[in-house]
């Protein structure tokens, strides 16, 4: 199985002009690879809204691809957005990064942990381009697809749950990168 | 008294570009007249979503406006809070108040009037009362366009 950070080296070695918003565990390792002004640590998040913030940005700008990095944790707690998600052709990317655990809080398992089979879930919403990947090496194999063409596509990475680790926090305050990015789109002030 | 095309009318004289709604049955009366408006009614399966894609819209530069009822406000707190007063973000709702006329004329013992009133209050967001009985389409899109225009984050209170 690979770990959270091999799964977001092949991200980053594949990434071109996509915005990517990070969440908890991601937030905290993306920052290594990467510092686009296309970056988006949505921290402080609401737990779960990871993915219809960048649906948004993918309907606010249509043609802008976006990838999402959700852990197992967020994703359930709203599973009703790949359904959402489903009734556009967007190019969104939704990377699962599922641990089984609530990794910061100390390594709880979420429920159903192990048994969940996330990609069937994600079919029956209606996403036809799905993806399951338990290795480094079948990601990187995959990744490049799954980061192009039409979407929403979901790619459900299976990696090694991590004990220990520090909060995540972002590398800049949330206005500073709500700047950046809406700077790099080419936009100015949020709009009243 | 409000028809569904008045209020089409008044969402696109106050610029919003989207609609991210979850109908009730107020509120959904607008569904034939939206279906052929010039706005992008955006259908999510929970309120709190509702937010979180409202604020991805925002980012990228659109206008939403949020269309729920109060006891899906409810049940959005976190994303509300979030949005509001974390990302800071112009976040524009309507909330639908479940049973006010009903309150009002003593026919309905229904909490959500309280609520609605308690919770846009707890969550520090401002908002205006609008009872669609009553007003004018002038008046409607008054609320909305005072709504859309205010560089903050703003909620009206629809009067069910």
């Amino acid at each position: 199985m690979m770990t959270h950070r091999q799964a977001l080296e092949v991200l980053a070695r594949q990434r071109r002009d996509q915005v990517v918003i990070t969440t908890m565990g991601s937030a905290g390792i993306w920052p290594h690879l990467s510092d686009s002004p296309r970056d988006f640590h949505y921290l402080p998040s609401s737990m779960g809204q990871a993915v219809p913030l960048g649906l948004g940005l993918c309907l606010a700008r249509p043609g802008l691809p976006v990838v999402v990095l959700v852990g197992d944790g967020g994703l359930l707690m709203n599973l009703g957005c790949l359904i959402t998600a489903a009734q556009f052709t967007v190019p969104l990317s939704i990377l699962l990064i599922d641990n089984g655990l609530y990794e910061v809080t100390g390594g709880q398992p979420v429920a159903n942990a192990g048994r969940t089979d996330f990609a069937t879930i994600a079919r029956g919403a209606g996403i036809t381009r799905v993806y399951s990947c338990d290795t480094a090496e079948a990601w990187a194999a995959v990744a490049a697809e799954v980061l192009t063409g039409p979407g929403p596509v979901f790619a459900w990475l299976k990696v090694r749950g991590e004990l220990g680790k520090a909060t995540p926090s972002p590398p800049r305050p949330m206005a500073e990168q709500i700047a950046r990015l809406r700077a790099a789109l080419g936009l100015g002030e949020p709009p009243a | 008294m409000i028809e569904p095309s008045d209020v089409v009318a008044a969402l696109e004289a106050a610029g919003f570009t989207h609609l991210v709604w979850i109908p009730d049955s107020s509120l959904g009366t607008w569904d034939r007249s939206l279906s052929q408006s010039r706005l992008a009614p955006l259908r999510v399966t929970r309120e709190g979503e509702a937010i979180g894609l409202a604020a991805g819209l925002i980012l990228g530069g659109a206008r939403p406006l949020v269309a729920i009822q109060c006891t899906g406000f409810f049940e959005a707190g976190d994303a509300v809070r979030n949005v509001v007063h974390d990302l800071h973000l112009p976040l524009k709702l309507i909330i639908g108040v479940r049973s006010w006329h009903a309150g009002q004329k003593g026919q309905s013992r229904d909490n959500c009037p309280h609520f609605a009133e308690k919770l846009v209050q707890a969550w520090e967001l401002p908002a205006t009362r609008f009872d669609p009985v009553g007003a004018t389409a002038a008046e409607l899109t008054a609320a909305l366009t005072g709504l859309a225009t205010k560089p903050d984050s703003g909620a009206i209170l629809w009067a069910e």
